[in-house]
């Protein structure tokens, strides 16, 4: 808290932060976490379906589960395109970002707003500016173990 | 001590300074809450045919100068100055609209108290001697904010409950020495406060302190009270910014409950879902040069304070881990 | 059967994903690196793989399973190859994940535009 502040108001930093906090209303958090479960569990669901028909095709298992994700991420970029996905988002929240659609989405999305400033500069420099920690962290955590299984 | 230099904060503008016309204009879904009426024009979508939002932003800070210059029969290069500020990198809605008033420019940035720093410093000007006619401006956008502080705007993501919703729409004055209209009596300009919160999908809190000391400043410095006035508005803290303001006034004595509201929590309709309220430039803009200038005019208004608070962060200033520094500052306006 | 479990394990892995927007005050970027990572941990000792068996695409839609693809492959390489295998094995099986989300995220850019 700044120190005038403090002498306008009596206040310490951590007592109108507290302040801040009794005003904050709560979450829906059961509200969320079912909507969550539900829209997330339907995803999947339907993911296990495509999985299915791509084994039926001739795939195995282990095989099918790459054209499985393609698919999801194709529809997270369409939705993301007609503008869709974020509505939907907003009641799911981490029922569609938490499955490939959600990558997909921040990367369509990205690349979407950043049209306007150039293929180069825009779509390609910017692309991956919400996805990329996710590609970057999972590439540092495999480095570590691959190293790890390497050397024992 | 110059004589209209009141206290360290506050100016008492002397000869008369009038805020002559408006000129408002909002988005579509402001276009749909409770002050619709007050508007010169509604917009029907969020590009308007242009090809990015940042241009859209442009020409709505550039169509309510028209109409507030229009109002008076000034042409585009009439006016004394021209001030303008938004929330985009380097102001560029301002400078851009700049272009189309061939008359000297100043920049300003305030954040969302561009509307007050921006009217506040024109009366000096003109109550100085400086000029006789001064048009300022300032705009938000949502979509613009949104792609530049927070996300892609078709990323999905969820807004907590006390986040606040960036209002789309601009708003233009024009302040002189001549035409009768409500009077800008006093300007309180605030200091830069910070009270080590960081969070960023509401501001509110964070700017509370800030408009309360601003306040403070104002009712002191002039010896007032806060029922002086017919109304008190700030400009966005959404409505627990609004409640935390209460609070710290009463912890210096002050009662506000009656005589005061926020601007952000008087655009939109409940069901319209805007979390705690809007916020952005346009917040103030809507409601300060629409509603209160038309209720004003009428004699339904006769005293009026407005206390506009900025933000003074930036997504990398966020993301260093620093916290979010405000600032308020306030103009009262007054019917002769 | 199959897709009982496939619905209850996304959904609960969604579940997880709700907690933390709602408890934290971390932002979407750093849950879904973290759900990486965890699924990268899980897969280096194999439970991640026993998931995906147990609840299909259950597991393998969740972010969480680029992280075990990633482990998967660094370690299978470097299992035949030493320590190099770390480098050239890791996008082996999430090839197809980054692919094509490359390609679909430039496509929709081309046709679509933000509507905010």
């Amino acid at each position: 808290m700044s120190r005038n502040l403090k002498e306008k108001f009596n206040l310490s930093s951590g007592e109108y932060k507290q302040m801040v906090q009794q005003k904050k209303p709560r979450p829906p958090l059961a509200k969320n976490l079912v909507t969550a479960f539900l829209s997330g569990g339907i995803i999947c669901l339907i993911g296990q379906l495509v999985l299915n028909f791509f084994m039926g095709l001739g795939f195995t298992a282990q095989e099918a589960s790459n054209p499985t994700v393609a698919f999801f991420i194709f529809l997270g970029a369409l939705l993301t395109g007609l503008g869709i996905f974020d509505k939907i988002a907003r009641y799911t929240g981490a029922g569609t970002a938490i499955p490939v659609t959600g990558f997909a989405n921040s990367i369509t999305s990205a690349a979407l707003e950043f049209k306007k400033e150039g293929f180069v500069t825009g779509v390609g420099s910017k692309m991956f500016m919400l996805a990329g920690s996710v590609i970057v962290f999972g590439v540092m955590t495999a480095l570590v173990i691959g190293l790890i299984s390497a050397i024992i | 001590m110059c004589s209209q230099r009141i206290g360290n904060h506050t100016v008492k503008i002397e000869t008369p300074v009038y805020l002559s016309y408006s000129g408002v204009v909002s988005g579509p879904k402001e276009g749909k809450g409770p002050l619709l009426g007050d508007y010169d024009e509604v917009k029907k979508d969020l590009k308007l045919g242009e090809k990015t939002f940042e241009k859209t932003e442009r020409r709505m800070m550039e169509d309510a100068c028209r109409l507030a210059l229009s109002k008076g029969n000034y042409g585009k290069g009439d006016m004394d100055y021209f001030i303008a500020g938004d929330l985009l990198n380097q102001i560029t809605v301002s400078g851009f609209c700049a272009l189309q008033h061939p008359v000297p420019f100043l920049g300003i940035y305030g954040a969302c108290a561009n509307l007050v720093q921006g009217i506040g410093m024109a009366a000096m000007l003109v109550g100085g001697g400086y000029g006789e006619k001064v048009l300022t401006a300032t705009s938000s956008h949502n979509c613009s904010a949104e792609r530049q502080y927070r996300y892609p705007t078709e990323y999905g993501f969820q807004n907590p409950e006390w986040s606040q919703w960036t209002v789309t729409g601009a708003g233009a004055a024009v302040i002189t020495s001549t035409i009768k209209a409500p009077r800008v009596t006093t300007v309180t300009l605030g200091e830069v406060v910070d009270t080590g919160i960081k969070e960023t999908s509401g501001l509110g809190p964070a700017m509370a302190p800030a408009a309360a000391a601003t306040m403070l400043f104002h009712f002191e410095e002039l010896q007032l009270e806060p029922q002086y006035y017919d109304w008190i508005v700030t400009g966005d803290l959404g409505e627990y910014g609004r409640q935390l303001t209460l609070d710290l006034m009463e912890r210096r004595g002050y009662y506000l409950e009656g005589v005061y509201s926020d601007c952000g929590t008087l655009i939109y309709y409940p069901h319209q879902q805007v979390g705690a309220g809007g916020s952005g430039c346009a917040s103030s803009a809507l409601v300060v040069l629409g509603h209160i200038y038309r209720r004003m005019k009428k004699g339904e208004l006769n005293r009026v304070l407005v206390v506009a608070t900025g933000a003074m962060h930036s997504p990398t200033s966020c993301f260093q881990g620093d916290s979010i520094p405000a600032v308020a500052h306030a103009i009262s306006i007054e019917n002769e | 059967m199959e897709y009982l479990t496939a619905f209850l394990v996304g959904g609960l892995f969604c579940v997880i994903g709700q907690l933390l927007f709602d408890l934290t005050n971390w932002t979407p970027g750093h849950v879904l690196t973290a759900f990486t990572v965890a699924g990268g941990l899980l897969g280096s000792v194999g439970l991640y793989d026993k998931l995906i068996e147990f609840a299909g695409a259950g597991a393998s839609l969740p972010i969480s399973s680029f992280g075990n693809a990633l482990v998967n492959g660094a370690m299978a390489e470097a299992a035949s190859n030493g320590v190099i295998g770390v480098l050239t094995g890791m996008f082996e099986l999430t090839s197809t994940g980054i692919t094509a989300a490359i390609i679909f995220g430039f496509l929709a850019a081309v046709i679509f535009n933000p509507r905010g």
